[in-house]
């Protein structure tokens, strides 16, 4: 069991010794030209590529319209998701329309179908967040719809008995039950959402962090790609981050919160 | 139910696949028949591009997800088993593991150019995360009082490793490989997209820039089928190593 009190330096130490050694390896090898700097920039030239991009404007221009895009496309996949995996839950004839489509796509590579969306929908930002949506609701509906199956009968069948419409059921009964489960399913989804975003720009171009890297590659501009590469990362850790915080506060009444998960 | 029942809606897609743009509900262009998507497939297929362009897929995407599953069991067991590598190596990866993994692309496209090399190494990284997660976790979770019996048995280190842990971790591992194996298609297609040069996501590209629409939509049908059927034959696969533990 780890100590929850005071944290042991000497494990605090090795715990962060293999990133700092990498991040100082990489200035190292950068500044004793190991590697060209074509190949690897040093770490202080990309994080100077990053303050100045962030002075300009350009950095946090790319960063709104990257999580625009992915963040709206979630949004869309989240509601249709939720939508389409109670339906298929309750009623049978959505089960047997959905149930064959969703089982085959949810392991088919969607991002096959990209240029088929650049073909319907153009190059901007409709089509990039449609791309996002569509990757990203698979995991929404498939979660949606077996955690609605599995809200405990009893819930449902005290429920009824004491005279609930199946609409209050629905609202107050049935989804907030099945609520962390969905929870997991968007918890999938959200990384999903970045992923294809960020390629949509790389494909299709429009600025956005995928775009400017892109841009940057074609340029031989190589700072500018890991300065993209940093960006994103940090951008999705903060967007996975954020999505445990809204969990554990959504869920506060819910026993996993209690049992410090 | 019936089959023929069950797969109804697929059947009704695909009507409306042919029917649509053959009534001019939508403009043919933007959605080729069904049929003729089909006799673009069998062209495709007869002029050997399908079979080129598929074989080099395959074996990039075999290079880059074997890789990433074998050094990722491999990593992942080893910080399960001793203390001091996971302290080394799990906040790195933990930090790696949101990072979304089609930003890898380009910077694998300046340190390797534009080739084979560079989508083998996106799809490496991309599946290695997963799988030494997965791998980590199951290690973790194997039960003690197994590991205990089978030092009191009198197995060695050695033997504790390949005949108790590995075992009792794969459904996790093997569940691991599952979505290492989604990802793998995402980053395969998407690195073909941006490299070029070769595989099915550069031959959909190709063809969709030409105007062959047709055959663009074969080659997005092929991938698309092609990545349902290794999901499913996975499946099966999976089923069956893992019938020892019923």
């Amino acid at each position: 069991m780890e100590r929850i009190g005071g944290i042991d330096p000497a494990r605090l130490l090795r715990r962060s010794a293999l990133i700092l050694i990498l991040l100082l390896a990489w200035e190292g090898l950068a500044r004793l030209h190991v590697f060209t700097p074509f190949l690897l920039p040093s770490l202080t030239t990309v994080l100077e590529r990053l303050a100045k991009d962030t002075m300009t404007g350009q950095l946090p221009l790319s960063l709104a319209l990257t999580l625009y895009r992915a963040l709206l496309g979630f949004a869309l996949a989240a509601a249709c998701g939720v939508a389409v995996g109670v339906l298929i839950a309750r009623v049978r004839f959505a089960r047997w329309l959905f149930d064959p489509l969703v089982s085959v796509g949810l392991p088919m590579p969607k991002i096959a179908f990209l240029p088929i969306f650049v073909l319907w929908f153009g190059v901007f930002d409709e089509s990039k967040i449609l791309m996002v949506a569509f990757s990203a609701v698979f995991p929404v509906i498939v979660a949606t719809a077996a955690a609605t199956e599995n809200v405990e009968k009893v819930l449902i069948w005290s429920a009824r008995g004491l005279g609930t419409g199946e609409r209050r059921l629905l609202w107050e009964i049935a989804l907030p039950a099945a609520f962390p489960q969905i929870m997991t399913g968007l918890q999938v989804a959200l990384p999903i959402a970045l992923i294809v975003a960020v390629l949509a720009e790389m494909q299709m171009g429009g600025q956005g962090l995928g775009g400017d890297m892109m841009q940057a590659s074609r340029f031989a501009d190589s700072p500018g790609v890991f300065a993209g590469l940093v960006a994103i990362a940090i951008a999705g850790s903060a967007l996975v981050k954020a999505m445990e915080l809204i969990r554990r506060r959504l869920l506060v009444w819910h026993a996993e919160a209690e049992a410090g998960y | 139910m019936s089959a023929l029942r069950r797969y109804a809606p697929l059947l009704l897609l695909a009507l409306l696949w042919e029917a649509a743009p053959r009534l001019h509900l939508v403009d043919p262009r933007s959605l080729p028949p069904m049929s003729e998507v089909a006799v673009a497939w069998w062209r495709l297929l007869i002029s050997g591009d399908l079979a080129t362009e598929g074989l080099s897929s395959l074996l990039n995407l075999l290079a880059g997800l074997l890789l990433g599953i074998v050094i990722g069991t491999a990593l992942g067991v080893l910080m399960a088993w001793y203390r001091a590598i996971d302290d080394l190596v799990h906040p790195l990866i933990r930090a790696l593991y949101p990072m979304p993994k089609s930003a890898l692309i380009p910077v694998m496209m300046i340190w390797l150019g534009l080739g084979a090399a560079s989508k083998i190494a996106s799809i490496f990284i991309g599946c290695l995360l997963p799988v030494v997660l997965s791998a980590y976790n199951g290690a973790r979770g194997v039960d003690r009082v197994l590991i205990w019996s089978a030092r009191a048995a009198g197995a060695s280190p050695r033997e504790v490793l390949w005949e108790v842990v590995l075992p009792a971790a794969m459904p996790e591992i093997l569940a691991g490989v599952r979505n290492a194996l989604a990802l793998s298609f995402i980053l395969l297609v998407s690195s073909e997209f941006i490299i070029g040069q070769h595989g099915l996501g550069y031959l959909i590209s190709f063809l969709g820039e030409g105007g062959a629409y047709d055959a663009m939509f074969a080659g997005v049908a092929t991938v698309a089928a092609v990545g349902f059927l290794a999901d499913r034959l996975y499946l099966l696969a999976m089923r069956k190593a893992l019938l020892w533990r019923e």
